[in-house]
């Protein structure tokens, strides 16, 4: 089962999820990218089937994207978040996407934020947010370890903590993470943590 | 495949692109046949050929359409385009990755362990056509639902060609030819009384 997980520092949000595409009882990728960036301060990361996951998310960061074309100005995390809330809710009752989501934004007036949305729609603005087996160790890991306005090498060492919690406690771990941070300098890939390499290949 | 030995696995789209079948037969067939029409409007509105991303994507997004409705499609699209090699996994769920190698149905497992062991991204066309032979020979070896013929198709900037067709049950006795037993001590025939 897919793990993601994320947190908010002093002036960062980081969102951290793991890596393998798997089908049964089997895994065709170990660096798949599950953190999807929607613009320039926003991240969503997202665990839950395969075929829903990716065409959810790109569905949402193409109507950010639309949004920003047609008023000329970004929508703000709170308004993203409630619009993914708004399209999950729509779709529940008829054709549901089975898609958690970890939404983390820089806002320049309100700094960062963390939304968690379930597959169910519920939405929740939080510090801490888990979803997936490894919730069970990030959960108390996070309620433990957390403070307000950690810095960025506070967060990542907790987030490393974490990664090896999971990976040593759960029966099927997924071998490799890709970390992602937002803050006012925008969202981008902080750093991978693969103990499986896949073979060197430019571009993939 | 239990009620043929022969049916053709591997789907000609277009020249320079090539999609496998695992999963329903008639859903394999008719979605590539399907994309391979797509392809060729493409090219016709866009006068350049499709990219293996667009391709792949194009199948995906329709068979995610169809999720739930019990569609039962697990491919790859393996294709040259401008960016050069490109090979996509896409199924039935809406699942689609890009990767450098893969392996789709009953027989997976067995063939990735072969495929995995054996792989280097800089091998030659023909290490690599006697791998892939290999992982798919030993994967009709051990799963009761995969067998008949070993296709190979080698695709290049100019396409797609068929490197070889061989039944598994003549690879098999290539790759372990039968050895004349030991025999320790020949029984004496008895005389006829």
């Amino acid at each position: 089962m897919e793990s993601v997980f994320g947190l908010v520092g002093k002036d960062f949000a980081i969102v951290a999820a793991d890596s393998s595409a798997v089908h049964s009882i089997l895994v065709h990728k170990t660096n798949e990218d599950k953190i999807m960036i929607l613009d320039s301060h926003k991240l969503m990361g997202a665990s839950g089937e395969t075929g829903d996951r990716a065409q959810f998310t790109e569905y949402i960061q193409k109507n950010v994207a639309l949004y920003q074309f047609r008023n000329g100005i970004p929508l703000t995390t709170a308004a993203a978040a409630n619009f993914t809330r708004g399209e999950l809710a729509t779709a529940l009752r008829k054709n549901p996407y089975m898609v958690n989501i970890i939404m983390a934004g820089y806002d320049k007036d309100i700094g960062p934020s963390i939304y968690f949305i379930d597959y169910i729609a519920s939405l929740h603005k939080l510090d801490k947010a888990a979803f997936g087996y490894g919730s069970y160790f990030a959960l108390s890991m996070m309620d433990r370890h957390y403070r307000k306005d950690m810095i960025v090498e506070e967060a990542i060492d907790l987030v490393d903590k974490i990664i090896m919690e999971i990976r040593s406690r759960l029966v099927v771990a997924p071998p490799n993470f890709v970390i992602k941070i937002v803050d006012k300098d925008g969202a981008r890939e902080y750093a991978w943590r693969e103990s499986i390499k896949d073979a060197p290949v430019p571009g993939v | 495949m239990s009620a043929s030995q022969s049916v053709k696995k591997i789907i000609e789209i277009n020249p320079y692109m090539l999609g496998t079948m695992a999963g329903g037969a008639a859903d394999c067939q008719f979605w590539h046949r399907n994309l391979g029409v797509k392809c060729r409007l493409h090219e016709l509105a866009n006068k350049r050929r499709i990219s293996v991303t667009g391709a792949s994507k194009l199948l995906a997004n329709i068979l995610y359409s169809y999720r739930g409705m019990g569609l039962s499609v697990g491919t790859m699209i393996a294709g040259w385009d401008e960016k050069g090699p490109g090979l996509y996994y896409v199924d039935s769920e809406g699942g689609r990755l890009k990767g450098t190698r893969f392996s789709v149905g009953s027989g997976s497992p067995y063939a990735y362990g072969v495929l995995d062991s054996g792989y280097r991204y800089d091998m030659s066309v023909e290490e690599a056509a006697e791998l892939a032979r290999r992982a798919i020979y030993h994967a009709t070896f051990r799963d009761g639902a995969s067998g008949g013929v070993a296709s190979v198709y080698h695709v290049g900037p100019n396409g797609w060609t068929k490197l070889s067709g061989d039944d598994v049950g003549e690879l098999h006795y290539k790759y372990y030819p039968v050895e004349a037993e030991v025999v320790e001590q020949e029984m004496a025939e008895l005389p006829v009384t």
